[in-house]
């Protein structure tokens, strides 16, 4: 069993948590993010070039042709390019385009066009199900255990989320549906996470109700502290298999994921638990039914 | 909790032959023997392939339609009957008209009602069964609107009559295993599998493909009280004058087929009436040989010819400078039908069957890399007992597979991104308890024991742990079309499974081990 004395930087973490969450906030409302073409409505056409024709004259060629306010970069290798723009135009036409001008055979991989009034109705209901998953997961929480443990978990779920969108902010990664995703997934993994540590920390509680809250909490770190290490470990294996190999489809997603795994075993330990200490946690347990079977 | 009763291990045992069974279904090699289902997991559409459009109705050009021809019926009657009133007009879905006597408001409304067909007028504090319009009075305004139910019918009747209408296009245009489903009131999702370059039937599914056949404007006939309308020639974009009366429409036809025309080797749709069709046809070009016919497609002039004799057979051709696809399209149109209402493609997703090819290697080679990766782990941390916690992790992934193909469940690339990541949480199960084990075994000295409380303590945790989970996945269930919903399934099916495996195969393996080695000490 490992001793470490979890709490003694608490200030420091909670204070370097609160830094990330506001540096973030101000990345996301003053450089925004990249919406994808889910939320921002418009065209994205995957495209397969035979050979390899320099980016500079594809983007000359297609200035040339119908579509204007467009975009086109790499995507994955330098064969493939992904081209933008936020109007919904006809893949087909593009290819045809391309290919007449260029003088080089191209495959369609890939088209996704979302009508502007599509994409606000899913703007729309990523934020309700993030804000829906925010609280199914409080009342579970404040039903299972006290009402401090749920605002705790949910405090470190809103640090969790805010970091991992003000990444893809910071780095300009393109934020759509599947990131949306992601950060459901996130909310569940990290709240896991937090569920395992406070079920022992109430479990200590019931145990001992004369030390101190932070003996007690940072005895329950210590002892999950191996569990929460392994999962978190094979769980990040995984998702950065999917990271390296799954491909250039899933590249924004899994980074996502595993950023998000980080920070929210972080927060588990640095922020879910000390929070418990500002909260008055309830501290005689005696007239509580014992819980476990 | 190590002990199990004969009938438990017999039942654990039999459901894992049963999942093995279906699990081996999803193999090319069982297919050559009977004995075995065939049956495989739905793979995605970004796996396999394939085109996702997304169709909105637009129910407005109908509701004014229906109230202009509500507006009609009552002008007339109320011509008719010498009726007196003013100001008679109708905007969107509202009529309105004034009267010049408040107590003639009783003849107003029985004569509005008796206008056109089966619309019946009633007043709005009035509950009645049937109601297509309700009307209140203004001092001497008198306005008429569409009931709230009747809007509803008609919403309802029209995205049924759209989906029969997008279902015979579909099929007349012949793909594999096409799907088509009502989205909310007003849309329809139509997938199509292994199509990758979906342009043909988006310029059928866009049209509303309704046919209507008039007169040109001649300055020879002069009947009275005849409308007339400008509407584009297709030809030159012109506009021309044509009568608003209507022959004949789509409706009536029965069959439509591309074709040629020999004299000049152009394409031509030949079309055949249904004997209504025919009778009208016929009634109409009796009348006025020599006179030019308009033929109209949503509102455009196709062509305009010019009758040289009656038409009595119910069958004739249109030209309009068509290619030999556009003759093609406009004939699968005229066969499956107008629809009520105009539709828009208002979301597209294809994927290249290459792309879903690559997809479906990535997501194997991450899985195995991930799975592997894992494998090692756990016999590196908990040697033996690792050991047993991958074999109920393989059996895991069995049983999730098999899950979703006995339901019919889609696999998609996110799917398996979540069986990898539901790997790395069922891994977790076994953590757990592996790690209450070890400390229980620090203060107590029976294997038995620990691992009985191990199990016992970390039971309401697990489930705790999972439940969570379970509800971001329920609820990315609700927010994902298409691939998140393939996520959200396989990590929803995937917690049971890592739930049930642990607390099944895995207890009993572990069960079986520490009776036959009570005394020895179990190393991790």
């Amino acid at each position: 069993m490992t001793n470490f004395n979890f709490l003694r930087y608490k200030n420091f973490f909670i204070l370097l948590s609160v830094f990330l969450i506001f540096f973030s906030l101000i990345l996301i409302f003053t450089k925004s993010l990249n919406f994808g073409v889910d939320f921002k409505g418009g065209t994205t056409i995957e495209l397969r070039l035979e050979k390899e024709v320099e980016i500079e004259k594809i983007r000359n060629s297609l200035s040339k042709s119908k579509i204007n306010n467009f975009s086109v970069k790499e995507f994955g290798t330098a064969n493939d390019l992904l081209v933008s723009t936020d109007n919904s135009v006809s893949a087909n036409d593009i290819k045809n385009f391309l290919e007449k001008d260029l003088q080089v055979k191209i495959t369609v991989r890939k088209v996704e066009t979302v009508g502007p009034k599509v994409g606000a109705e899913l703007i729309k209901s990523a934020i309700y199900s993030l804000i829906l998953a925010f609280t199914a997961i409080f009342i579970y929480l404040w039903f299972r255990f006290e009402w401090q443990f749920s605002l705790g978990g949910i405090v470190a779920l809103f640090h969790d989320v805010l970091i991992t969108v003000g990444v893809f902010s910071l780095l300009g990664l393109q934020f759509d549906l599947s990131i949306v995703a992601a950060l459901l997934t996130i909310l569940g993994y990290s709240i896991n996470d937090t569920v395992i540590i406070y079920d022992r920390i109430r479990e200590n509680l019931k145990k001992d109700s004369s030390s101190e809250l932070s003996i007690l909490i940072n005895e329950s770190l210590n002892n999950t502290l191996s569990r929460t290490l392994k999962t978190s470990g094979t769980t990040l294996l995984c998702i950065v298999a999917v990271l390296i190999f799954g491909g250039e489809v899933l590249r924004g997603f899994a980074f996502a994921i595993t950023f998000g795994i980080i920070v929210g075993t972080y927060s588990s330990i640095y922020i879910a638990s000390p929070i418990l200490m500002y909260f008055k946690v309830k501290r005689d347990w005696s007239v509580k039914i014992d819980n476990t079977p | 909790m190590l002990n199990f009763s004969r009938f438990k291990i017999g039942f654990i045992l039999t459901s894992l032959l049963i999942f093995f069974y279906i699990f081996i279904g999803n193999f090319n090699f069982t297919n050559k023997y009977k004995i075995f289902l065939d049956k495989k997991v739905n793979l995605g559409l970004d796996l396999q392939g394939g085109s996702y459009l997304l169709l909105e109705i637009d129910i407005n050009p109908l509701l004014i339609k229906k109230t202009q021809e509500k507006y009609n019926d009552i002008k007339k009657i109320f011509d008719e009957k010498k009726f007196d009133y003013k100001n008679l007009t109708f905007s969107n879905n509202k009529i309105q008209f004034e009267l010049k006597n408040l107590s003639q408001k009783d003849d107003a409304i029985n004569l509005a009602n008796r206008a056109g067909k089966d619309n019946i007028f009633l007043n709005n504090n009035l509950e009645n069964r049937k109601k297509d319009f309700v009307y209140r009075i203004e001092k001497n305004l008198i306005i008429l609107q569409f009931s709230d139910d009747y809007i509803k019918i008609l919403k309802k009747d029209t995205i049924n009559q759209s989906i029969e209408i997008v279902r015979k296009r579909v099929d007349q245009l012949g793909t594999k295993e096409p799907s088509i489903q009502q989205k909310g009131d007003n849309r329809i999702i139509v997938e199509l599998p292994g199509l990758s370059d979906p342009s043909n039937f988006k310029n059928i599914l866009g049209k509303t493909a309704q046919l209507n056949f008039k007169f040109l404007k001649s300055s020879s006939v002069d009947k009275e009280n005849i409308g007339f309308e400008k509407i584009k020639n297709k030809a030159d974009g012109s506009f021309i004058e044509v009568e608003k009366k209507l022959i004949v429409s789509g409706e009536n036809l029965i069959d439509a087929q591309p074709g040629f025309e020999r004299d000049t080797n152009q394409s031509i749709v030949s079309f055949k009436f249904d004997s209504i069709g025919a009778k009208k046809f016929a009634n109409a070009t009796k009348d006025n040989v020599g006179r030019p016919l308009a033929i109209i497609l949503d509102n455009e002039i196709l062509s305009s010819p010019v009758i040289r004799e009656p038409i009595l057979t119910g069958s004739g051709q249109i030209s309009g400078g068509f290619s030999v696809e556009e003759a093609n399209q406009l004939a699968v149109l005229l066969r499956a039908g107008a629809l009520p209402a105009p539709m828009k493609i208002i979301e597209e997703r294809t994927v290249g069957a290459d792309l879903g090819e690559d997809s479906i290697r990535y997501g194997l080679i991450s899985f195995m890399t991930g799975f592997l990766l894992v494998f090692v782990y756990m016999i590196y941390a908990y040697k033996l007992l690792g050991f047993f916690a991958n074999i109920s992790l393989l059996l895991n992934v069995v049983i999730l597979i098999s899950i979703l193909t006995l339901f019919g469940s889609t696999l998609t690339l996110p799917g398996i991104a979540g069986i990898i990541l539901t790997v790395g949480m069922a891994i977790d199960t076994n953590v757990i308890i592996f790690e209450r084990a070890k400390e229980e075994l620090m203060v107590e000295k029976s294997n038995i024991i620990a691992f009985d409380v191990a199990y016992k303590k970390s039971l309401l945790t697990i489930i705790d742990s999972n439940l969570t989970t379970f509800i971001a996945g329920i609820i990315l269930f609700y927010l994902g079309s298409g691939p998140v919903k393939g996520f959200a399934i396989t990590l929803c099916v995937g917690l049971i499974t890592s739930f049930f495996t642990a607390f099944t195969v895995n207890r009993l393996m572990i069960a079986k081990y520490i009776k036959n080695n009570k005394d020895k000490l179990i190393s991790f």
